[in-house]
């Protein structure tokens, strides 16, 4: 697989920030609110040609931080940058911003107005952009780059008359017809059946080979990652914990949560499973130190304390420094040992095994 | 589905028709369907017919007697019998009126040519039946319509803008509703009678003014719902503006919830139009079933005996209610998906 | 004896299109403490199976066939014997059952209340007794038990759940998509559970799920299913490692294992989407998106075969084992 070239960034995330107020509580008073910080103080890029994979758990943030690129929720600190001019504000900026930025959504069945053809979903964009062309020739022409040939036969169909997989390609199409720059996939995959999933994903493979997008896959499965990401970024509590290449991050995993997470992907036997206990906190109270230190097998095995880094972990909050060459991790740990020490052992990192075993 | 490389050779445009109208025929197919649904609906097609009955009689109602035939005047000037049962023979021009008490008298035999046929008996004054029934359906209708129409702007209009756009408005325009929804509509009817005088026009705001905050409940409620749809999303990152995605996604997806409740609203404002001309609010100059009602009320007609006054408008007012109300529970489970496997 | 066997079950339902086939002629047994995992897509009839074991399918449906639990069929039981096997042999935890609580109830007072319709002899304060044993089985404190459900997260309302399922000390638990709507941590400490309670009560489980990799965890055995019929089925690690259908291998490939290069920048799936039952190929029901399919598997529907030891099989291209002992 060739390697993406590693031009400046296309798109550029600084100090992103974002935060809901909740006052839903039953018998709170009303003038009580709690904020819930969703995602706090993420930086982030991608290139031309790459496909970064955002990983975490569900309340992790990722799925706002999708939402933020795509300017549909207001950072209310940091900025966006689209080849390094920050997104603006005003409406028409934004639509400016949304017509090169383009969204695919979960459920493609959710997604798609039942009311609507599949002409005309695919057309929407089109119109709403006031894109130049002949719109009749544009909509053909993304249908068939999603996959969906001959175009015309899909034209009058509505949304329930094709299967989950060819809505998806529906979606993806619409947002093919602006000729976008980035494509933002929020689990793009994870509401098909799985045997479909893969023809998905080579679909995304390839458009990001033959039209250069740089795409951000939101998921929450690691396999998925492996199977496409050139990058992956590991989300906790509104935080990117690790952020490296896949292979490296996926195969030796330098923090603890993203070791924790790949432990306990099934199939995946290589590492002793390490099951953490309870579930994520939630946002409205982010834990004091590191925010994963409460839940962390370091801390909870006395292996933090043995380092001498315990109190560290209880009281600072650790930022996402160098460990290694192109990746990052925002643990203590990664500070005052040898990463390869601590690691598991995992499979040997042979890129010929690949050609050797494909099937 | 293949896999084929993304950039592909189009196919030559062939001689399609243009997607718009392969899409209107689409649109048009959709309507056939629900149609045919309808179709199936014993309770729908009973209250269509039962509809369709009245407003060819409204329609008709110049073919069946001239509109004059509603006036009191024309009634006294033509003699005309008063408060005579249904089928009876009357002698037309037979009757005098007597100067001091006002009341018609029989001023003698007439020959048998001269006999009128009253099918459904006269009221009070003196008018056929056939003819306030007839006109009265027109009214009625027409106020019914009328103010439901203007109640579906206002309401779909409030609950729209308050469901979709949430926050401050949401709050201002639900207090707003809750207001409304609130206050005594009759006393506001007699209010407002007052203040503007007695006429149709005034009927049909009172209506109005007093209904919309159930639809605009409704219809917020169901923006809520089809705000958070992903579709909406979807056209918000495409970067459709808000008046976008209100007209095109979702006014076209609350619509058959503001249909069937239209439907609904419509059998209510005849009741309620009905009810204000019963109590005297009405239009004096024109006849509907309400004021129909409402001068056999004071002529006494229930101690009276004279049912034909009172039947015939009683049981138009009943059937038309019932006629949308049925064809609005026909609709609603049909647009309704949750209500269709019961 | 199986604790649950299943003979030639067919189940369809009524629809206005006519009736659809669901479940084709399966035949399943699952041993005592035995975990039979089953795999499949949407509408390839595993829930509808599970359904069928409790006789808990709605009233248009048509089931053929035999469902056997413990030597007895379901399905010409008298309601009262019904109602007395229902959770006392066989429970079942249900799809998204986290929704299933009810929310102004103390979670405590469900368990106990699933105890006492099924024990009329069991006291009050004993079925309380019972419930928060139940609660502390699942390794929750049993001070949960005065909690309501909104009072717990998902993965703690799943275990209430299975420690509902568990009241009746049941031989047999059907576990419906257990894990799904869960995130891939708390779904780790659910089948961790699962697997505890397993060995510890001996229990036997029908694992149903879309998701073979899960299976590799906890079950002994996978069948898996497509189009309503078992296409596979064997000892769990082999399915998973050495699957024989082709379907199987599709399925798999979904959950790659992480560090196989194989799979890195080349995701493998299936062109076109499981049929509906209302519009079942003819022949081998997979043929249309096999990826080895030839003209012969259009005409003629392949039978389950044995094509190993303890490993079955439907496809026209594998060679059947005479030898072979039929699983």
């Amino acid at each position: 697989m060739s390697q993406p070239d590693v031009s400046a960034p296309l798109l550029e995330l600084r100090g992103v920030r974002v935060s809901f107020a909740t006052s839903r509580s039953l018998m709170g008073s009303p003038g009580a609110s709690t904020v819930a910080q969703a995602v706090d103080g993420v930086n982030l890029s991608v290139s031309r040609g790459e496909i970064l994979a955002l990983a975490g758990e569900s309340g992790c943030g990722k799925t706002t931080l999708a939402r933020a690129i795509m300017g549909l929720q207001p950072a209310q600190e940091g900025q966006i940058l689209l080849d390094g001019v920050p997104m603006g504000k005003t409406s028409r900026a934004l639509r400016r911003h949304r017509r090169r930025v383009q969204l695919i959504f979960q459920d493609p069945s959710a997604a798609l107005d039942p009311r609507q053809t599949i002409y005309e979903s695919v057309a929407e964009g089109l119109r709403v952009q006031k894109t130049p062309g002949v719109e009749r020739d544009l909509v053909a022409k993304a249908l068939s780059r999603a996959g969906l040939r001959p175009p015309e036969r899909f034209f009058t169909k509505y949304p329930h008359e094709v299967s989950g997989g060819q809505r998806q390609r529906v979606l993806i199409a619409g947002a093919l017809a602006l000729e976008p720059d980035v494509l933002v996939a929020d689990e793009p995959v994870s509401a098909l059946d799985a045997s479909v999933r893969g023809e998905i994903l080579q679909l995304l493979l390839k458009l990001r080979d033959e039209l250069g997008l740089a795409i951000i896959i939101v998921t929450h499965d690691l396999g998925l990652a492996w199977m496409v990401a050139n990058r992956v970024a590991v989300m906790y509590l509104g935080r990117i914990v690790e952020n490296a290449p896949a292979e490296d991050l996926l195969t030796s995993p330098h923090h603890p949560y993203t070791k924790a997470l790949l432990s306990v992907v099934p199939e995946n036997h290589h590492q002793e499973q390490m099951i953490l206990s309870g579930e994520t906190p939630d946002p409205t109270s982010i834990p004091s130190g590191c925010r994963f230190h409460p839940r962390c097998p370091l801390v909870a095995s006395g292996q933090a304390r043995r380092l001498g880094i315990e109190d560290r972990c209880t009281s600072e909050d650790p930022q996402l420094t160098e460990s290694g060459s192109d990746r990052a991790a925002a643990c203590f740990a990664e500070l005052v040992e040898v990463p390869s020490a601590q690691s598991p052992s995992t499979t040997t990192q042979d890129p010929t095994r690949a050609t050797l075993e494909d099937s | 589905m293949t896999t084929s490389p993304a950039t592909d050779e189009l196919e030559p445009p062939q001689n399609l028709p243009s997607p718009r109208a392969m899409a209107m025929q689409r649109r048009r197919q959709s309507l056939h369907t629900s149609w045919g649904q309808y179709r199936r609906n014993a309770l729908g097609m009973a209250g269509l017919l039962i509809l369709g009955l009245f407003v060819a009689v409204a329609i008709c109602a110049p073919l069946i007697a001239p509109r004059e035939a509603t006036s009191e005047v024309y009634a006294a000037k033509n003699n005309q019998p008063i408060a005579v049962g249904p089928g009876s023979y009357c002698p037309g021009g037979g009757f005098e009126t007597d100067p001091v008490t006002g009341e018609r008298v029989v001023a003698g035999q007439c020959p048998d040519d001269e006999k009128e046929f009253y099918p459904l008996g006269t009221d009070g004054a003196g008018r056929s039946m056939v003819a306030l029934m007839a006109w009265g359906a027109r009214i009625s209708l027409t106020v019914g319509l009328v103010a439901t129409f203007m109640t579906m702007i206002i309401g779909a209009g409030i609950g729209i803008i308050g469901g979709y756009f949430g926050g401050r408005v949401d709050q201002v325009l639900a207090r707003l509703t809750d207001w409304f929804l609130v206050i005594p509509w009759i006393a506001l009817a007699i209010v407002l009678a007052a203040i503007l005088g007695q006429s149709l026009t005034n009927i049909i705001i009172v209506i109005a003014v007093t209904s919309w905050p159930v639809t605009a409940r409704l219809v917020r409620a169901q923006t809520l719902t089809i705000s958070t749809r992903p579709y909406v999303e979807r056209s918000r990152a495409l970067g459709a503006s808000d008046w976008h995605i209100v007209t095109r996604r979702v006014l076209p997806n609350v619509f058959p919830v503001i249909f069937a409740n239209t439907i609904l609203t419509v059998a209510l404002a005849i009741l309620s139009e009905s009810l204000l001309s019963f109590l005297g609010l009405g239009d004096p100059l024109s006849v509907s079933w309400g004021t129909t009602l409402e001068e056999a009320q004071s002529y006494g007609a229930t101690t009276g005996g004279q049912w034909w006054w009172i039947l015939p408008p009683g049981i138009g007012i009943t059937l038309v209610v019932l006629a949308f109300t049925m064809c609005g529970y026909a609709v609603e489970e049909i647009t309704n998906p949750r209500l269709k496997r019961r | 004896m199986s604790i649950l066997e299943l003979k030639d079950l067919r189940i369809s339902y009524a629809s206005s299109e006519g009736r659809l086939p669901a479940v084709r002629g399966v035949d399943l047994h699952v041993d005592r403490g035995e975990v039979l995992g089953l795999a499949g897509e949407s509408g390839c009839g595993k829930s509808t199976i599970a359904a069928s074991v409790l006789r808990l399918l709605p009233k248009d449906a048509e089931i053929d066939g035999e469902v056997l639990l413990d030597g007895e069929d379901v399905l010409t039981m008298g309601w009262t014997r019904l109602r007395a096997v229902r959770w006392s042999k066989a429970s079942i935890i249900f799809q998204g059952a986290m929704h299933g609580l009810n929310p102004v109830k103390r979670v405590g007072d469900q368990i106990a209340q699933a105890i006492l319709i099924h024990d009329e002899s069991a006291s009050k304060e004993s079925a309380a007794r019972q419930a928060r044993e139940l609660i502390e089985q699942v390794k929750l404190p049993a001070r949960r038990a005065r909690a309501y459900p909104h009072e717990l997260s998902g993965g703690q309302k799943q275990r209430i759940m299975i420690a509902m399922a568990l009241a009746c000390g049941p031989e047999l638990v059907i576990a419906d998509e257990p894990t799904t709507a869960l995130d891939v941590m708390v779904q780790a400490q659910i089948l961790d559970l699962l697997k505890g309670l397993q060995s510890e009560l001996g229990l036997a489980t029908l694992f149903i799920t879309h998701d073979l990799s899960v299976l590799t965890e906890v079950a002994d055995r996978i069948a898996v299913m497509y189009a309503g019929k078992i296409v596979e089925e064997g000892p769990a690690k082999q399915v998973f490692d050495k699957p024989k259908h082709p379907y199987t291998r599709a399925l798999g490939s979904a959950f790659p294992e992480i560090g196989d290069w194989s799979y890195r920048m080349s995701p493998v799936g299936l062109a076109g989407d499981p049929p509906h039952p209302n519009d079942i190929p003819s022949g081998c029901a997979f043929h249309p998106r096999c990826p080895v399919a030839t003209a012969e598997c259009a005409d003629h529907e392949p039978r389950l075969e044995s094509v190993g030891p303890a490993r079955s099989a439907s496809c026209l291209l594998l060679e059947p084992v005479q030898n072979g002992q039929m699983a």
